[in-house]
């Protein structure tokens, strides 16, 4: 397809990707443009739940649908990016009855695998379930890594073509005679940079449509053409806890309501959320309140919780969008469902559509529902097949287990590497040099991070969430030094230096969130490492101040 | 009938190590009973003791002159004017020939793994040769398979850093381990035990040798005989061969951490270690006894005098839950701010609150109240426990343990003397 059809898709999460990689697959020519890393927005500040559609079986049953529908999808073609952990929906005294009972009716008119479990059931799935917990609803629940797919989305898509331009933010729309044409971007420099413009310079990119997926961001789109779009952001919170306290997502069974699930994410625990509307996605409290409520309600169901230590917390925007007649007062009455807005149809705006709304879960079905749309309008008669060929590294999912064997490396890291890189890794770990653990907490290799600083460059952040280094108990504490020592020799000393202070300013501002406890300890730990043993406060070639070193001892007399 | 003594610490850090030494010297019969192994393994064997200023001035070239100038309320100032030199001496007495450092006041910088300097008081024997103040061009070693040092960042670091020398660096492979075995003390142990890997290892690392004068290696030489593994190494390579501290576990760290303990147990201190104090008794104004825990019996220790030096965040000393920050052994009060987001600053680096959490004491060194009054008045504290200082931006870690340490240790049995003539 020669002279095809040209399409610029704005946002680099998972409805982005998600979309880049329909377009190309159905011959289109995709410019994806993202302002941070890829997850730099909502995508990378999820719960990691891949809702089987049991959450929604009661009061939003389209939804439910679609969660399950897609929840199948992806099992398939993202298998490296899912752990099938199941989930349950557990009733306390205090939850009624006949929500149970309509939870379960729910389930079952949605076509999802619905099981009721007894209390003492429910407790040898998961023994640390409160002895309260009288019931339980077993259902399709699962884990889903969002960095890793969102990440194989943009992967299969450039390998088709696509061009993705991370660090380059939309400043404008493009609009010639009530149409828009394209897009302006910024281009900013950032280490390991997926561009093609210089840093600093401004680009105007033409396109013949252009897809708004900017999520909570999407209304900051629509003003740049003068458009109303009525997205709704509703920040969440998300707590992590140091170990995995249970294997399966618990959630708990009752209406609606704040801090009623936990979901099980490689060796740790995710507790959450929250939902309060904010007016800037960009600009909004972390509250301190919301860390305790999450932590205080879900120790109802896990008792365990309430003396556990937590690692870091984060926070989120949902990019909720409801129609303006509707006028929810409560964030939580918002639908989850997702809305496409033609903008010719809305607004008389000829070149656009705006996607929002919707769940990460949901993602591919929302991309679809963009590129039938988009191909209609230019007569493009592809269809989707994104439900059915799977995402780079997920075939041979099963066979990958084996691996760990061959490369010789401990259980729980061959295990974990294998799981992280899916059928790339016999790829990336076989080597003959030596393969040292970097991250002791995540057991990530020397060769695992090497390959994804092939990659990301010496954006050790982007390398963060490729590989999950210095994510773990440390806090990276014992590894971002360790990890910038990995860039050395393909990039020099100050690269080097300035990759470790942005990593280690990066993970501090993550664990603030949760400064008590062991964790505080461990920040102290932190801390006298990096400050006193390393001096990396008082660098010299930090602080930029010449040191007398004449004027210090050079050793004793009698010394050698 | 409880356990009885004159002195008993509680902590088997630096601080606890140094008060309970002190407290015997003057004639107590003294019982240090400790949680867990203190956090030396985890340090860099440096004993700094003050590198920068409170408002972050620095390197500081002459700490004993600073340290004069401190603000109320910093340990150093608390502990006294002497405290600092005879805690030293006392540190110079017990660690002999193995540290460096006592001919002067100034302090020496010394490279670390990341390639900055570092200004610190006493520093191993092994760790001299390489001062960055001495103007000899230097080749850094490391080890293939390893993660904590870089030798070639290292080097152009230190370049950046303004050192008045060349450097340059090698990597090398370590004879006779396999990947799985590439930790510091493994290298350690195999150069101690075999003087066959010494010579492989001088045997890789000459070639890359253009006229240094000296060579440094990440800190494994020897756990137990370092000197004879740099001796022999030195001859092979016919240059000068230093050590550069490095991060847990700390191989320096654990040296220095055997040869404290073979102190204590020369200066007849009774030592128990691996179970925690979980509780005491007071009548208004004295401590009467503590509570062990003996996996879970509860034995009651007696003494006339205490010290407390559990240690900062990092050795138990001071815990924080969601509310408050507290001291757990006997529940003396701790400042600090209500709002929990008041603990730290955004900065990584900042002016952290929680840096500083530990215990204020008056100028005996016993804790006070909320009210400013003394806690017990056979109750002192040392080390790391103290609050009002930030060792890890101030590079004030072992030397403020030292001069607490001495001052809380020799106050008791003093003060111990004194009761006992009074009765
Ligand atoms: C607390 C919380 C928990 C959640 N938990 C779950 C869950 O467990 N399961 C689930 O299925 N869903 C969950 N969701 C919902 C899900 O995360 C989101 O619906 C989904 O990730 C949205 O993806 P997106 O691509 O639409 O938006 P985003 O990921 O936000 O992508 C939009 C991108 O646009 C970029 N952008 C913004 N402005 C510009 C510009 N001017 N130029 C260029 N780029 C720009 C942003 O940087 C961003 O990367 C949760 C949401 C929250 C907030
Ligand atoms: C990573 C790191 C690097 C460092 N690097 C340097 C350096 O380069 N230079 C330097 O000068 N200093 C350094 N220090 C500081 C120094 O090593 C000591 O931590 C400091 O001097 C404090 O010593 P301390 O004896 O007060 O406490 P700690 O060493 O923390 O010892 C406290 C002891 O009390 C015990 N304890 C706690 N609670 C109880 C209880 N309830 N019952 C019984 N026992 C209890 C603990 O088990 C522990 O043994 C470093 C510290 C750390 C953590």
């Amino acid at each position: 397809m020669a002279s095809s059809t040209s399409v610029v898709v704005i946002g680099g999460g998972s409805t982005g990707t998600g979309i880049a990689r329909d377009l190309t697959m159905r011959g289109l020519d995709v410019t994806l443009v993202e302002r941070g890393t890829l997850t730099d927005g909502t995508t990378g500040r999820m719960h990691g739940l891949l809702h089987s559609g049991g959450r929604y079986a009661v009061s939003d049953q389209k939804s439910a649908r679609e969660c399950i529908e897609e929840n199948r999808v992806l099992r398939d073609i993202a298998s490296h990016c899912v752990e099938e952990t199941g989930g349950l929906f557990a009733k306390l005294p205090d939850d009624g009855e006949d929500y149970f009972e309509e939870k379960l009716q729910g389930c079952r008119d949605c076509d999802i695998p619905a099981e009721v479990l007894s209390g003492d059931e429910a407790r040898k799935l998961e023994p640390f379930l409160s002895e309260d917990v009288e019931k339980a609803i077993y259902v399709p629940d699962g884990a889903v890594d969002p960095f890793r797919l969102c990440v194989a989305n943009a992967a299969d898509a450039q390998e088709r073509g696509a061009r993705i331009e991370t660090h380059a933010e939309v400043t404008d729309l493009l609009v010639e005679d009530d149409e828009v044409v394209g897009v302006e971007v910024r281009h900013e420099s950032g280490p390991g940079t997926h561009t093609h413009g210089t840093s600093g310079t401004t680009e105007e990119l033409r396109a013949d449509y252009v897809v708004n997926a900017a999520g909570a961001w999407t209304g900051e789109i629509g003003a740049m053409a003068g458009l109303d779009v009525e997205v709704r952001p509703s920040k969440g919170v998300m707590t992590i806890m140091n170990v995995r306290q249970v294997d399966t997502v618990v959630n708990r069974c009752r209406p609606k309501g704040d801090a009623d699930i936990v979901v099980p994410h490689e060796t740790t625990a995710i507790l959450g959320t929250t939902d309060e509307e904010v007016s800037d996605p960009d600009d909004y409290p972390e509250e301190q309140w919301e860390v305790d409520l999450v932590i205080d309600e879900l120790a109802k169901l896990l008792p365990i919780l309430r003396e556990a230590r937590t690692i870091r917390s984060f926070w989120g925007v949902r990019p909720l969008y409801e129609p303006p007649d509707v006028a929810s007062e409560d964030p939580t009455d918002i639908t989850r469902d997702f809305f496409l807005l033609d903008h010719a149809e809305r607004d008389g705006l000829d070149g656009l559509t705006t996607i929002v709304g919707g769940k990460f879960t949901t993602y591919r079905m929302m991309a679809e529902t963009v590129a039938d749309h988009v191909c209609e309008k230019f007569g493009v008669r592809a269809s989707c097949a994104t439900a059915d060929v799977p995402l780079p590294g997920s075939d041979d999912f099963d066979v990958l287990r084996d691996y760990m064997d061959e490369f010789g490396l401990r259980s729980p890291i061959g295990r974990r590497s294998v799981q992280r890189l899916g059928s790339r890794a016999d790829e990336v770990l076989t080597t003959d040099e030596p393969n040292p653990v970097v991250c002791e907490c995540e057991a990530v290799t020397r060769a695992e991070l090497r390959d994804a600083i092939d990659d990301s460059g010496s954006d050790l952040n982007a390398v963060r969430l490729r590989t999950r280094a210095s994510m773990g108990n440390c806090q990276g504490g014992f590894c971002c030094h360790r990890m910038a020592n990995e860039l050395a020799p393909d990039y020099d000393e100050p690269v080097a230096r300035e990759a470790l202070d942005d990593l280690y300013q990066e993970r501090w501002k993550g664990q603030r969130h949760a400064l008590w406890g062991q964790q505080l300890s461990q920040a102290m730990l932190n801390h006298a490492l990096h400050a006193t043993t390393m001096n990396r406060d008082g660098d010299p070639a930090r602080t930029g101040e010449a040191v007398a070193f004449d004027a210090f001892d050079g050793g004793s007399p009698d010394g050698d | 009938m409880a356990i009885e003594d004159d002195v008993l610490v509680v902590g088997g850090g630096l601080a606890g190590i140094t008060a309970a030494i002190a407290g015997a010297r003057e004639g107590a019969t003294v019982r240090l009973v400790s949680a867990t192994k203190s956090t030396l393994r985890q340090a860099s064997g440096l004993i700094d003791v003050l590198g920068y200023l409170p408002d972050g001035t620095g390197p500081v070239v002459d700490p004993f002159d600073a340290v004069a100038d401190l603000p109320e309320g910093h340990p150093y100032e608390r502990a006294g004017p002497d405290a600092l030199a005879d805690g030293l001496a006392l540190f110079d007495d017990l660690a002999g020939d193995h540290y460096r450092g006592s001919h002067t006041d100034r302090n020496a910088l010394v490279p670390t793994t990341g390639g900055t300097v570092k200004p610190t008081a006493r520093y191993p024997a092994t760790v001299e040769p390489g001062l960055a103040s001495r103007e000899e061009a230097t080749l850094l070693v490391g080890f293939e398979g390893t993660t904590d040092f870089e030798p070639s960042l290292a080097a152009t670091h230190l370049d950046a850093a303004g050192v008045p020398f060349e450097v340059r660096a090698a990597t090398v492979s370590f004879p006779d381990v396999t990947a799985e075995d590439a930790t510091a003390t493994r290298f350690a142990h195999l150069l101690d035990e075999d003087p066959g890997v010494r010579d492989r290892l001088a045997e890789r690392v000459k070639p890359h040798l253009a006229g240094e004068s000296r060579v440094g290696f990440p800190a494994v030489l020897g756990q137990e005989g370092p000197e004879s593994v740099r001796t022999s190494l030195a001859e092979a390579l016919g240059a000068s061969v230093f050590e550069i501290p490095t991060g847990p576990p700390s191989v320096p760290g654990l040296r220095l951490e055997n040869l404290l303990h073979d102190a204590l147990a020369d200066e007849g201190v009774r030592v128990e270690q691996g179970n925690p104090v979980v509780d005491f008794d007071a009548t208004e104004d004295r401590v009467e006894t503590v509570t062990v825990d003996r996996v879970g019996n509860r034995v009651p220790y007696a003494a006339d005098q205490y010290v407390l030096a559990t240690g900062g965040l990092v050795g138990g000393g001071v815990e924080a839950d969601r509310e408050q920050v507290s001291e757990p052994v006997f529940d003396c009060h701790v400042p600090h701010p209500a709002d929990r987001y008041e603990w730290f600053e955004d900065d990584a680096f900042g002016e952290h609150a929680f840096a500083r959490f530990g215990v204020d004491v008056d100028a005996q060194l016993r804790p006070l109240a909320a009210d400013g009054t003394t806690e017990y008045e056979n109750l002192r504290a040392a080390g790391a426990v103290l609050g009002g200082a930030d060792f890890a931006a101030e590079k004030s870690g072992s030397g403020v343990s030292l001069a607490t340490g001495f001052a809380a240790g020799r106050r008791a049995a003093t003060e111990l003397i004194h009761t006992e003539l009074r009765q």
